[in-house]
């Protein structure tokens, strides 16, 4: 239904690099990442608010990326500010209807406003509105503007968290009716409770378009392994060593060994905390890796403590306090870091 | 008593009594012209067909001015307020002009394109319009020296209205100019209505580029200068405290109803 092509764009200090993807009719497509990564400027563009540097989108099989706004026939909705303060709730709904030249305004109104819960406070002005009141209302009008593909720009961030259950069940809803939406977010727990589609957005580039599962269970950035509790998480090249088992991944310099049957290449590696160890001197055992380096932080866990040691690179080892009693362990101190091949979780 | 004198900001009182100046300096002479008017010779002033004229010329030029100019004014400022182009810092430049030359000056450049000699004066008397010595010259004499008020306050409203609600009208079927007249225009109407009010009020008390432009018919200000000149001080006082009271009491409905907007 909808098809981004390497869309390129910079307004200010936000810029997107070389997105694409593709959406299907019916599909619920989230846009996960942290403010300031271009999540915006992505929905603006496809509404034509803002115009590619290069690229091309299609919409419904016919190429949009120089279509005036008012003909795509897509609606945006944004976290707040964005009905006409000066009309009423009725007003704001029937506004895409007068534009249609619709000649049952009044029924149209109505039906709209049923489908969202928006019918007790037609005649209130937006100023009036509670946070989910006023979400229903834009949505309302997205309906009556009869668009069958929303944009929706943080919809729930200024929800008390009883609106926002309330809203999730309405665009799930919205949703099965036929409704293609493609929602952004910073927010894990509403991207998993809502997509079809997940894609993950870092500096202006979707790093990881996939199912949901498949992005939480093998992140391709940091912000999802965060998510996830995957605190080591690296992304570099894997390289076969000759005549040995084992892999050498590369990162900043560093190199670790891996014991994987993942391809060469660029990978992504992560190693649970509790799988490090924390010594004086190099281990003399079955780790492969050993690594010296500076203590930079010492923090209580939820249980033990958590060393951030830096190797050229930050690692989170987990300890438990009598370790860190018996080793001394003090913010500055050199020690070294062991963990086996094995610990090291690789993924393509 | 003695703590809440303590409270008192040294630099507040200042400022305080140095504002009071100022506010004396613009009411005491207005205040002075009243008091030093009998109520008589006001209503002989009134009773004046001459005086009455003038103050209707003034009035209805003036509106007649604010509304023709506001055609173009508003759209003006529409895209000062939305559109990025090139020497645009020149054109708000350009509008700002009439605020700094002398007026006598405007109105001798404004002469210069109303005369019988002149494009516009030749093409305006083909459709039986005169300019010179005519209300149709008031009206662009001031026009001329008003229209920056009326061009800056809307530009400056238009500017505060959210870019994003007329994007959104867009996304929802909305033409250009339908939002224009839906979003864009009811939004800024309260500095469109303080701009209007400013050039209106403007245009009104102009007297150095109208003089030049009509001498005749007399416009309340004209009259004002010319009852001075040939009677004195004594014969000015009363055309002048009606003309200043009919405008104050214009000026005072027009705030009212832009406040209740």
């Amino acid at each position: 239904m909808l098809k981004l092509e390497n869309i390129s764009l910079r307004v200010g200090e936000f810029e997107l690099n070389n997105i694409s993807f593709e959406v299907e009719r019916g599909d619920y497509f989230v846009i996960l990442g942290l403010s300031g990564v271009g999540k915006s400027l992505l929905l603006e563009s496809i509404a034509g608010l803002i115009r590619p540097s290069s690229g091309k989108i299609f919409l419904r099989d016919e190429d949009i990326t120089w279509k005036k706004i008012q003909e795509r026939k897509v609606s945006i909705v944004y976290q707040d500010a964005d009905l006409f303060p000066h009309l009423t709730v009725f007003e704001n709904i029937a506004y895409p209807l007068k534009s249609d030249g619709e000649k049952d305004i009044k029924a149209k109104v109505l039906a709209c406003a049923g489908k969202v819960g928006a019918t007790e406070f037609l005649y209130r002005k937006p100023e009036t509105l509670s946070g989910g009141e006023y979400q229903r209302v834009s949505l309302a009008r997205s309906l009556a503007a009869d668009n069958d593909i929303f944009l929706l720009d943080e919809p729930l961030a200024s929800l008390d968290s009883k609106s926002k259950s309330e809203m999730r069940m309405l665009l799930r809803q919205l949703n099965r009716n036929g409704i293609t939406i493609i929602h952004v977010t910073h927010d894990y727990e509403e991207a998993i409770s809502l997509a079809s589609k997940i894609g993950v957005m870092e500096n202006g580039t979707l790093v990881h378009v996939a199912a949901p599962e498949e992005v939480f269970r093998h992140p391709k950035s940091e912000f999802i392994a965060h998510f996830i509790g995957a605190k080591n998480f690296f992304r570099g090249n894997l390289k076969t060593i000759p005549q040995s088992d084992l892999k050498e991944f590369s990162v900043n310099g560093i190199s670790m060994f891996c014991l994987t049957d993942v391809e060469d290449g660029e990978v992504f590696l992560t190693i649970q905390p509790e799988e490090i160890s924390i010594s004086a001197e190099a281990e003399k055992g079955s780790s492969r890796n050993h690594f010296k380096g500076k203590i930079i932080d010492i923090a209580p866990a939820k249980v033990g403590f958590e060393v951030i040691v830096n190797i050229g690179t930050e690692l989170i080892a987990l300890i438990s306090g009598d370790s860190k009693k018996e080793l001394k362990l003090e913010i500055g101190k050199e020690v070294w870091v062991n963990f086996k091949a094995s610990s090291c979780k690789v993924y393509n | 008593m003695i703590s809440s004198f303590k409270n008192i900001s040294w630099m507040r009182l200042t400022f305080t009594f140095l504002g009071g100046i100022v506010l004396l300096f613009i009411l005491a002479p207005i205040a002075g012209m009243y008091f030093n008017t009998s109520i008589g010779s006001i209503t002989n002033a009134v009773a004046d067909e001459e005086v009455r004229d003038s103050v209707w010329l003034s009035l209805w030029t003036s509106m007649a001015g604010t509304i023709l100019f506001s055609f173009f004014a508003i759209p003006l400022a529409y895209l000062l307020a939305r559109k990025n182009f090139p020497m645009k810092s020149l054109v708000n430049g350009i509008i700002d002009l009439p605020i700094i030359i002398p007026h006598s000056a405007a109105g001798i450049a404004v002469l210069g394109i109303l005369t019988r000699d002149s494009w516009l004066g030749q093409s305006a008397e083909l459709f039986g319009v005169k300019f010179i010595g005519n209300p149709a010259g008031i009206i662009m004499a001031m026009a001329f020296v008003s229209i920056p008020f009326l061009i800056n306050a809307a530009r400056d409203g238009f500017a505060a209205v959210p870019e994003r609600l007329e994007k959104v009208a867009l996304t929802l079927g909305a033409s250009p100019i339908r939002v224009f007249f839906t979003i864009s225009l009811p939004l800024a109407w309260r500095s469109v209505l303080s701009g209007f009010i400013l050039m209106w009020a403007r245009g009104l008390s102009e007297f150095g580029a109208v003089i030049i432009v009509a001498y005749n018919p007399k416009t309340a200000p004209v009259l004002i200068f010319e009852r001075f000149t040939s009677y004195g001080l004594k014969y000015s006082v009363p055309v002048a405290a009606l003309f200043v009271a009919v405008c104050l009491a214009i000026f005072i409905m027009l705030r009212l109803i832009k406040k209740k907007s």
